[in-house]
């Protein structure tokens, strides 16, 4: 199905906040990278055909940005920081840590799909370092411990209860 | 602990205080905007933010009232407010914790910053990975607009304001206002060539108005208790107000902390941040994030505001702290940050797009105890042909680390090179290239 079937109300949803169409193009890159968990080259295609662009247009603008996938991707990708805040904390270590358990290296998928490793630049969020975003989530102040539960929460239930909430850091001492 | 007026953080620092609009009303939130819109002209409201000296707490550091009063007065047709919340500056992480624990703090400064500026859409970009901020934002407008503080004919004044998210996808320039947005556009995120600034040619070519979170957010505050009581605020005249400065590295309690502009690093980082991590003293630190040359422990007395920070030889920037003991490689740190720039620098100038190139290549040399004396004279010759060459700012900020660390430690760069020469493990010259 195309995305304008699927997607029919969010897409005219996001067209309409902007006054020139092609706005929407990083948003409907979400749309389609959600859908399949990568941009494809039909997407691109039809989202081109959406906004009136030629589906150059569409790869030129897709190309700069590193959060869109071209390629498939394990369906948990680990991206890791690995900036000098993070590596002043040990996120070398953490890296260590993933490819040994998981037997993969930066780029790479383990063989049943499930986890996808990337090293990443700096992620905002410094002050709670190491740290490693899982699809959406993030994940700080990575021990050895913490991250075999992550792992192991993922693998049998999809989702973990260690993902950070709200972020403040410090937080306020309790009186 | 010498104990300060917090302005920003007060709300979220409640224990319980959840963010959301029921909450931030208690606190006395959107009075400055009841106060404001229809009863102060929004001549009044920029005179007032200029008189503050509110500067922008993205990086530069630009006065705010008087970047508002660039746009054209007499110019019929849509104006637009960006917020910016591309917080991508290695060492920052203020902007997130604003956003995801007080979001209406944000909303009520933007609607302020667009009655000001008389501008009636204004998009908040946000960086793509921020994805639990985004969904914060996102119902938080749903809950302005719902009260009437946000949409249109805002409490019955007539003044209309709409207010949408637009995340990122991962690139660090699209920090840099002109690049934020040809991004917002649907493009690559490229720098314009400036002037024209983006105060007459901005958004889709209208005036265009771009502040940082921490900016935004700091205007209810103004509007409530005054231009004089903020100005009275940290380092007058020119570094007023509080900055939330963010602590990482080696320190026993990283994380964000509100002072007044013009506290010293020493009590920032022995007070607030609780000291080093270890019993290992302090090595050095960067004051204003990544794009910030680093200072030794003979700086720890500078005060934390734009012209003391300069005056050292680095700059306040973003905020981001961060702190290295004493045993920390700062080759091997410069090397870092310098493969971030690397990483980051977009491709349009060519002395960013090849320099990085080549220092990372150098720098990687150097570390892996394969450099070879003459690279120093190329490092310092490149970053020279780099800073000030470029479009943006980023060619300035990405020599900063490897120039400030050549300045204070080059013994550990030639030390490193001195290895390599007595392992005789010199790369061989490539033949027929001169250097």
């Amino acid at each position: 199905m195309s995305l304008s079937e699927k997607y029919k109300d969010d897409i005219v949803d996001i067209l309409s906040r902007y006054p020139v169409k092609r706005s929407a193009l990083i948003p409907l890159l979400y749309l389609a990278q959600r859908d399949r968990g990568y941009v494809t080259e039909e997407a691109m295609i039809e989202i081109a055909g959406l906004l009136g662009l030629t589906p150059p247009q569409v790869y030129e603008t897709v190309t700069f940005y590193t959060m869109f996938n071209l390629k498939p991707v394990g369906k948990f990708h680990i991206q890791v920081c690995k900036s000098l805040m993070c590596a002043l904390v040990g996120s070398d270590t953490v890296i260590d840590w993933i490819k040994a358990k998981l037997g993969i290296g930066p780029g790479e998928t383990t063989p049943d799909g499930l986890f996808t490793l990337s090293l990443v630049e700096c992620l905002a969020s410094c002050g709670t370092g190491p740290m490693m975003q899982i699809n959406e989530d993030y994940y700080e102040q990575l021990t050895e411990e913490k991250l075999d539960r992550i792992l192991a929460d993922l693998t049998s239930t999809g989702s973990s209860q260690l993902k950070s909430g709200p972020f403040m850091w410090p937080e306020p001492l309790k009186t | 602990m010498p104990q300060h007026e917090l302005i920003l953080l007060k709300n979220m620092m409640q224990p319980g205080y959840g963010g959301s609009l029921a909450e931030y009303e208690r606190t006395g939130g959107y009075h400055a905007l009841r106060a404001t819109l229809g009863k102060i002209p929004p001549a009044d409201v920029t005179a007032a933010v200029r008189k503050s000296g509110l500067r922008g707490r993205g990086g530069a550091g630009f006065p705010t009232g008087v970047k508002w009063g660039f746009l054209p007065k007499d110019y019929q047709g849509p104006r637009y407010l960006c917020c910016n919340a591309d917080e991508s500056e290695p060492g920052t992480f203020k902007d997130r914790q604003l956003m995801e624990r007080d979001p209406h703090q944000i909303l009520e400064g933007i609607v302020l910053a667009c009655y000001a500026i008389g501008a009636e859409s204004a998009y908040i970009y946000i960086r793509g990975e921020l994805v639990l901020a985004a969904k914060i934002l996102e119902r938080a407008i749903g809950e302005a607009r719902a009260a009437g503080y946000i949409g249109k004919n805002i409490l019955g004044t007539g003044v209309n304001v709409d207010v949408w998210v637009h995340r990122g996808a991962g690139a660090y320039i699209c920090g840099e206002e002109t690049a934020l947005l040809e991004s917002l556009e649907g493009k690559r995120g490229l720098p314009r060539v400036k002037p024209p600034f983006p105060a007459t040619h901005g958004l889709y070519g209208k005036p265009t108005v771009v502040n940082n979170v921490e900016t935004l957010a700091n205007l209810p505050h103004i509007l409530n208790r005054g231009a004089e009581w903020f100005a009275s605020i940290g380092s007058p005249p020119k570094s007023t107000g509080t900055r939330v400065f963010c602590v990482s590295g080696h320190v026993k309690r990283p994380g964000n902390y509100e002072v007044p502009m013009g506290v010293t690093v020493r009590e920032l980082i022995y007070e607030h941040a609780g000291g080093m991590r270890s019993d290992k003293p302090i090595k050095a630190f960067i004051p204003g994030g990544a794009s910030a040359p680093f200072l030794t422990p003979a700086h720890l007395d500078v005060k934390l505001d734009f012209e003391s920070v300069a005056a050292a030889g680095s700059m306040l920037g973003s905020g981001g702290v961060t702190v290295m003991e004493e045993g920390t490689s700062m080759v091997w740190a410069a090397l870092r940050l310098m493969e971030f720039f690397y990483h980051e620098s977009c491709g349009k100038c060519s002395p960013c797009r090849e320099g990085s190139s080549w220092l990372v290549q150098i720098m990687r040399r150097i570390v892996a105890k394969r450099g070879r004396m003459e690279d120093l004279e190329t490092l310092s010759d490149l970053c020279k042909n780099i800073a000030g060459r470029t479009v943006c700012a980023f060619g300035d900020a990405e020599v900063a680390p490897i120039q400030g660390t050549l300045k204070y430690w080059r013994d550990e760069y030639v030390a490193l090179i001195r290895e390599a020469e007595a392992a005789n493990l010199i790369m061989p010259e490539p033949a027929g290239v001169k250097p």
